[in-house]
């Protein structure tokens, strides 16, 4: 960095006062245009409606709905006309009701104010006179007049007066009510309303951090640039783990179908069930217990190789039988557990919905599987392949792979642009991106030497950062529209919206913890032959765990903040409430959801402080 | 035996950090490399694992070209391979025990690792080897916890757990005190005496040299300018080695 020098040789200031005077008025005009834009008017501010509905809505917010009395109530309702009919003199009348009474003029002039004088209502209490209109004195629409109290003998006076847009023919009222709490006061309907959906909105937030904890776990590792900028592949064993993918994906989907199927024919025996899934897992254990105690030699012979994948091979199919049966049990068990549970039968709901939830993903988890099997099978063989061949060799057969892979890979992309927009051509669809995708590969294959290590890893980094910064960039209340069509208005779209956030968001911290852990420990792993799964589990993990809690307690937090909101496009919760009565002009009911939020949010707020002070 | 033939490393920057190196290490020497601060030696101990990938050149240990090996193969090298660093490099959070127990990973399963297992031979194993480095009584201790000598050790006896042929120690004593220094030389002398480990280790201090090695080669920016006896090193060659105007103190 330079100083610079003050500068004597005086600039000719003419120059810069210009330049002052040019920035002020841009500056001037960028403020005025937002005035305009955002349209800064207080005429409407000094507005009397305006006024008059912030003084009702402010004082009603500042009266939260949170607890109910019995009442002794006193209503008498005085029959009125506006305007006084043809030829009829205004007259003292009574109303009674019960002991109470109250005299006032039979009719009266729109616009006018008139007294009314009650007797023998309760003693120092509050009676709010309104004007009903329409001929239902029973009406509950009623336009509040007047506040007073009554004295101690139970008498009141009140100036009312008369609407002037009212005139009618039939008969109108003038309703006075005063009434007294009795009893204890116990929770309103709009607190207990409240309750239930703050209940909901912590446990979404929860479910969500949760869901979003455990997957953006592996990611971080994926977005983090020390991490994946020393995975190199040669072409060869790239081309073959992409076109393991596909390969993988089918054969695992449609063996976890064909399983589904299977099991699903014994949904109904949970002692068959029960038995399968002992079974089963005795035999994974058995057979994971045997391939492990192998060592990681590679076994020698063929014979042998082979036989170790296909035990391989069997165990998978078993766990995921196993996993199924699973399933089935815990539905079963879970729904029988609901009733004698009584008040407990929320475990068994747990239960019930946890094994459909098993079952469901049961065929996208074996896809997943078998394609990352097949994947990494074919990856290692392309990378011994590769080792093995002639420079010369290893160009051929990249060539050859190369483009499989980019034919593969684009007509993929093809098939996915043709569900959204139904395209349909087979041309567009299927064969030009074959040929773009193969002249992709073989472009590469050609430019790359044919047994270099390219670097897989910094694209895949690339890659992840990308998709994490595109879902990053949508808020959870706008995923939570989306989500609202896949699942249903409720928290469970709310869970699942603010799930995927919570993924984009840890994934960008958590993988900015990575970077910067210390590379020495690293180093030494590595240099005592541990492999890369290793090398994270014992050099990066232990590096990353106290800003892992941290930043997951944060997002926590800000869950719950997000789980307040996120009703408001019908993704559940309290929002959900607030918004309804909001639209319902029930501020009264607004403010006790306005209030359990604030308790709610500064709450989480401290734990969360007080946790993260603990743990870091 | 190993062997170095030619190796050079250019750095992604540009910095030229070794200019055709070679030499030779017997099976069972104690071999010192010397050389001013910046004049390659961790470069070149790193190249010999591959933790760094030399830029041209190689390295040929009983036979086989480390430099050509596959991953898989590479991790197999490694394996026998001991590193013990300047700045220790222990995982800090973690407890001693396992620290040490990492020695063993290229020997286990990975899928064990998965649930941090180690068999129990690995598990007496590590104790042992801290018996045998003087901290018997710090395995449940976090690393962290402990002095820098005491972390050293640690780090010696991660080095162990690998049983190792060749120990590549970089500066393992120039973070330490003098008399801490020449407890944890005399440790790799008596690994280096006892068990026939050959010991290459780089250092900054020449009585070091004089007491522990058998051989010295030194460098000064990345070139190879002395290879011979630690006695053969007289003032001359210590301009050579260190600059003209280098100091020989003790
Ligand atoms: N990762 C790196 N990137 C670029 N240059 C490096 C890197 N590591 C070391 N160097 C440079 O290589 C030269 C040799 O460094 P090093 O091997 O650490 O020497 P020594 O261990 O003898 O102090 C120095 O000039 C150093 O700046
Ligand atoms: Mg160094």
């Amino acid at each position: 960095m330079t100083q610079s020098k003050p500068n004597h040789e005086a600039k000719p200031s003419v120059w810069r006062s210009l330049r002052n005077g040019l920035f002020f008025a841009i500056a001037i005009l960028t403020i005025a245009y937002a005035f305009q834009v955002t349209g800064v008017d207080l005429e409407e501010f000094r507005k009397e409606s305006r006024q008059q509905s912030r003084v009702r809505v402010m004082r009603a917010l500042a009266r939260p709905d949170v607890f109910d009395f019995d009442r002794a109530e006193t209503t008498v309702n005085s029959p009125v006309h506006l305007p006084c009919p043809g030829g009829v003199e205004p007259q003292i009348q009574r109303e009674e009701s019960g002991e109470a009474y109250v005299e006032s003029l039979s009719c009266s002039a729109a616009g006018e104010i008139i007294t009314l004088t009650g007797y023998n209502f309760p003693p120092n209490t509050d009676v709010v006179v309104s004007f009903v209109p329409g001929n239902d004195p029973n009406s509950t629409l009623a336009l509040t007049k007047a506040r007073v109290k009554s004295d101690s003998q139970g008498r009141f006076t009140a100036e009312v007066e008369l609407p002037k847009d009212r005139e009618s023919d039939d008969v109108q009222f003038l309703r006075s009510y005063a009434y007294r709490n009795v009893g204890a006061p116990r929770w309103s309907k709009s607190a207990l309303d409240t309750w239930d959906k703050i209940i909901e909105t912590v446990f979404m937030a929860f479910l969500a951090t949760l869901l979003g904890t455990i997957l953006s776990f592996p990611l971080s590792f994926l977005a983090a640039r020390n991490l994946m900028k020393n995975v190199r592949s040669p072409l060869t064993s790239i081309a073959l783990n992409l076109l393991g993918w596909p390969l993988g994906i089918f054969f695992g989907f449609q063996a976890g179908k064909y399983l589904l199927g299977l099991s699903g024919s014994f949904a109904e025996n949970a002692w068959l069930n029960a038995a399968d899934v002992v079974i089963a897992g005795l035999l994974v254990y058995i057979g994971t217990r045997w391939s492990l105690s192998r060592g990681d030699e590679t076994p020698s012979g063929v014979i042998q190789r082979a036989l170790q994948e296909l035990v391989s091979l069997a165990v998978s199919i078993l766990a995921i039988y196993a996993f199924l049966e699973a399933g089935n049990l815990s539905m079963s068990l879970g729904s029988a557990a609901i009733e004698p549970l009584g008040a407990f039968g929320f475990v068994g709901n747990f239960l019930y919905q946890s094994g459909d939830i098993l079952r469901t993903i049961t065929p996208a988890l074996a896809a997943l599987v078998g394609g990352s099997i097949l994947s990494s099978r074919l990856g290692r063989f392309g990378q011994s392949l590769s080792e093995r061949l002639s420079a010369g060799a290893a160009r051929a057969v990249n060539l050859i792979l190369a483009a499989a892979a980019g034919g593969m890979l684009f007509v993929g992309i093809g098939q996915t642009l043709n569900w959204f927009y139904e395209i349909g051509n087979p041309f567009y669809i299927v064969i030009l991106p074959a040929v773009l995708g193969a002249a992709g590969g073989l472009t590469l294959a050609i430019l790359t030497k044919p047994k270099a290590a390219l670097s897989i890893g910094l694209t895949v980094y690339y890659i992840t950062r990308m998709i994490v910064n595109a879902v990053r960039s949508v808020e959870a209340v706008i995923m939570a529209i989306v989500f609202v069509i896949f699942v249903g208005i409720g928290p469970f779209a709310g869970v699942m919206a603010l799930g995927l956030h919570t993924i984009a968001s840890l994934v960008k911290l958590y993988s900015e913890q990575v970077e910067s852990i210390l590379a020495g420990p690293i180093e030494a792993i590595e240099a005592t032959g541990a492999n890369r799964l290793q090398t994270i589990i014992y050099a990066v993990i232990p590096q990353i765990i106290p800003p892992y809690i941290s930043y997951t307690m944060y997002r926590w937090d800000i869950n719950v903040r997000m789980s307040t909101i996120i009703g408001i496009t019908g993704g559940g919760g309290i929002g959900f409430l607030l918004v309804q009565n909001i639209n319902l002009l029930d501020y009264n009911a607004a403010s006790t959801q306005m209030l359990a939020i604030a308790i709610v949010v500064s709450f989480m707020d401290y734990i969360s402080s007080v946790m993260r002070e603990k743990y870091v | 035996m190993l062997e170095a033939r030619n190796i050079t490393k250019v750095y992604e920057g540009g910095v030229q950090a070794l200019t055709d190196v070679s030499f030779t290490v017997p099976k069972g020497q104690f071999l010192a490399v010397i050389g001013l601060s910046g004049s390659g030696k961790s470069t070149l101990l790193r190249c010999i694992n591959r933790l760094i990938e030399p830029t041209s050149g190689q390295i040929f240990w009983n036979g086989k070209d480390i430099t050509a090996a596959s991953p898989e193969e590479l991790r197999r090298i490694r394996r026998r391979i001991g590193m013990v660093f300047q700045s220790f490099n222990l995982v800090h959070r973690s407890k001693v025990l396992t620290n040490v127990l990492a020695g063993r990973l290229g020997y286990t399963n990975p899928a064990w690792s998965l649930f941090n297992r180690f068999s129990k031979a690995d598990i007496e194993k590590a104790h042992q080897t801290l018996a045998r480095v003087d901290i018997p009584d710090k395995a449940d201790y976090r690393a962290d916890e402990l002095s820098g000598g005491q972390q050293q050790r640690v780090g010696i006896a991660r080095a162990l757990m690998q049983d190792p042929e060749i120990i590549l120690a970089d500066e393992p004593v120039a973070s330490l005190d003098p008399a801490l220094a020449h407890s944890i030389m005399k440790h790799l002398e008596r690994i280096n005496k006892e068990d026939g480990v050959t010991v290459l280790c780089s250092l900054h201090f020449l009585d070091l040299v004089h007491k522990y090695a058998d051989r010295v080669i030194a460098l000064n920016e990345g070139r190879l300018v002395f290879e011979g006896l630690p006695g053969e090193i007289d003032d001359k060659k210590f301009k050579e080695i260190y600059g003209r105007d280098a100091e020989r103190v003790g």
